[in-house]
């Protein structure tokens, strides 16, 4: 059997052909063209002076980058009615406290329902994933209407209290102190007097500091992502993404403009991913669904 | 009618009985007393005390965890009124004609009845969406997984990289309107360049305005942004497989990597698949907004129309929010069937 071990990069690899790896990076050459020359094709296309935009045929690489279409992005929004700092403020505002709450209530909850038993936990965790199985348009008119009672209908709550309790972030989170806050630790802080509060707060929340960092990414991206037209009327609390949105369908005259914005929407998120990349993997190694 | 054999209808009714008591269980506690109780705090078994009845023991155990609760209940709440109520607010008005101005009445099932019966575009939505998540939902799954597999092959350091170029069109928000200048309907996009330069077509096409290629664009579109959590989740579960299996396999017999990825990896990572199969199909009932933005509302002859806008036609336009409601309890129906029908299978995988 020995003969068939071979090592790469100081591990033992086991039964690897040389066409099965040949196969494999094939696939992912052709897959990773598919997934990457649409992203990268966008950020040429917001380098391309106007003549490069309208050339037949079209051209991949940009020949004269040129950042004009940053500065026209720029000078559209500070044209616009409502200044686009209102636009950023109200994105950072909305995603900071979105996700502060979600962050705080979601813990909360994921602490009692991975390592506190009572009557309900099940039943309430139970309802949590069944929550993962149906999209959340599913309830958009009836959230309409409940907002609209709420008299939250063009007001920041609209957007930010829903946000608070995604249940994405609390399901992971609670997995994740599930596999990686061992009981005994829990326990003896109990017998030292700590209240429960205290040793979730002391003793737990500093263990799972991955799982934060990726309830605040999974938060950040949806509120990021998330134009809430419809809950929202008035121009001066939309979100930088309406804006931009409404600068990308703004037809040919824009589409430099629409391009530079659509590669600043896309940086964001990216590079926030990529900070973040170790500490998201390794909250996810326990997201599996038992049973 | 057939004889012996069980007939289609008898098994489909069969599969939906079964469906039927697998929600009702998750709802519905089985009324069993009894009769030894395990301690949440010390894990021991120990029986009930003849004086107290379940009732009384829940009730102290409560009053125990008053802590438990009050660290629940704030994120319970917002749950309760953004997520269960929602969903029994549209049962409820699904049995009404509530427009949003007058009081609302009470129909019946009138309008479940409109809408499978006289509803033809309702009829071509469902259509549309099942292609749809028929489509989407296993490739989008089927493809995490194998890239998640390959990329696990890789050495360390290229893996981050790999994994970042699979995952970044999912989180970058509306980057796929790119799609839109490759296929744009002059001849400056991607497609019609090429068509026109070979000769193919003599004027370009008109690429999202056009019911033949509308849903199969879409497709392509919705599946280039489908690597997303559950891709993440395969990567991070494929990562925490203890390599000492595979080279236990290897002594054991095992041959080669699909034998390995049939016999070790899917079957250790079930939880993960699980996780990623629900998610996956949430997903790919949910594409309506990249189909919006990309094709317009409504698509062209509703080449590609699905439930989704269908739901949002009727609710957020027209205000007929009993209609809608029924809508979109049909819509939910379909999602939580799907996801069950599909978690049972998945439980059986390498058993």
């Amino acid at each position: 059997m020995s003969k068939k071990l071979r090592t790469r990069s100081h591990r033992v690899v086991l039964n690897r052909s040389a066409g099965g790896d040949a196969g494999i990076t094939f696939f992912l050459v052709i897959m990773g063209a598919f997934m990457f020359l649409p992203m990268l094709y966008a950020i040429m296309q917001s380098l391309k002076p106007l003549d490069e935009l309208f050339m037949f045929p079209p051209r991949f690489y940009v020949r004269n980058p040129t950042f004009e279409n940053y500065s026209d992005l720029f000078s559209l929004l500070n044209d616009a009615w409502v200044p686009f700092s209102r636009y950023i403020f109200n994105t950072v505002f909305i995603t900071a406290c979105g996700t502060m709450g979600n962050l705080l209530l979601g813990s909360m909850a994921a602490y009692a329902l991975a390592k506190m038993k009572f009557p309900g936990g099940n039943f309430f965790f139970k309802l949590i994933v069944m929550s993962l199985m149906f999209h959340s348009t599913v309830n958009q008119v009836t959230h309409f209407i409940l907002l609209s009672a709420f008299h939250w209908i063009d007001t920041y709550l609209a957007i930010i209290v829903p946000a608070m309790a995604s249940t994405l972030g609390l399901y992971l989170m609670k997995q994740f102190m599930e596999s990686s806050v061992p009981d005994t630790v829990l326990e003896s802080a109990r017998l030292d007097g700590a209240s429960e509060f205290r040793t979730f707060w002391v003793i737990a929340m500093p263990m799972v500091k991955p799982a934060w960092l990726t309830l605040i990414i999974e938060s950040f991206r949806n509120l990021w992502n998330s134009g809430a037209s419809i809950y929202i009327h008035s121009e001066q609390l939309k979100t930088f993404n309406y804006a931009i949105t409404q600068i990308v369908s703004g037809g040919i005259a824009r589409s430099g403009a629409g391009a530079a914005a659509t590669v600043v929407m896309m940086l964001v998120p990216i590079v926030v991913f990529v900070i973040n990349q170790s500490k998201i993997i390794e909250t996810m190694g326990s997201s599996g669904m038992k049973d | 009618m057939s004889q012996g054999k069980h007939s289609f209808g008898d098994r489909v009714f069969g599969a939906v009985k079964r469906i039927g008591a697998k929600i009702k269980g998750v709802f519905v506690k089985k009324k069993e007393e009894p009769t030894v109780i395990i301690d949440p705090a010390t894990g021991a078994a120990r029986p009930i005390a003849r004086d107290m009845t379940r009732r009384q023991y829940i009730w102290r155990e409560m009053k125990k965890n008053k802590v438990a609760y009050m660290m629940v209940g704030p994120f319970m709440i917002l749950f309760f009124i953004f997520t269960v109520l929602p969903v029994f607010l549209s049962l409820a008005l699904s049995l009404t004609d509530f427009n949003m101005l007058q009081m609302p009445h009470f129909k019946g099932l009138d309008n479940f009845q409109r809408l499978i019966l006289d509803d033809e575009i309702f009829l071509l939505a469902c259509k549309n969406t099942l292609i749809f998540a028929a489509i989407t939902g296993p490739v989008s799954y089927l493809m995490a997984l194998l890239i998640a597999w390959f990329i696990n092959e890789l050495p360390p350091k290229i893996r981050a990289v790999v994994t970042l170029i699979f995952y970044a069109p999912s989180i970058s928000g509306s980057v796929y309107l790119i799609w839109q200048t490759l296929f744009s309907s002059d001849s400056y996009g991607w497609a019609n360049a090429i068509l026109l330069k070979m000769g193919a077509i003599s004027k370009p096409i008109l690429w999202f305005e056009n019911d033949k290629y509308v849903m199969g664009l879409c497709i392509v579109v919705a599946l280039w942004t489908s690597l997303g959590t559950a891709f993440l989740s395969f990567i991070a579960g494929l990562q925490t497989i203890d390599r000492s299996l595979y080279e236990a396999a290897a002594v054991d017999g095992i041959k080669n990597r699909w034998q390995e990825l049939w016999y070790i990896t899917l079957p250790t990572m079930r939880p993960q698949l699980m996780f990623g199969a629900v998610l996956s199909i949430t997903q790919s009932f949910g594409f309506g907004a990249i189909v919006t933005a990309l094709c317009g509302f409504p698509s062209v002859n509703y080449a590609a129309h699905t439930i989704m806008h269908h739901l949002d036609d009727y609710g957020g336009q027209r205000y007929e929010v009993g209609y809608a409601s029924a809508i979109a309890v049909i819509l939910f129906a379909i999602m939580i069937t799907c996801n069950m029908v599909i978690k049972k299978a998945l439980s059986k995988v390498g058993q």
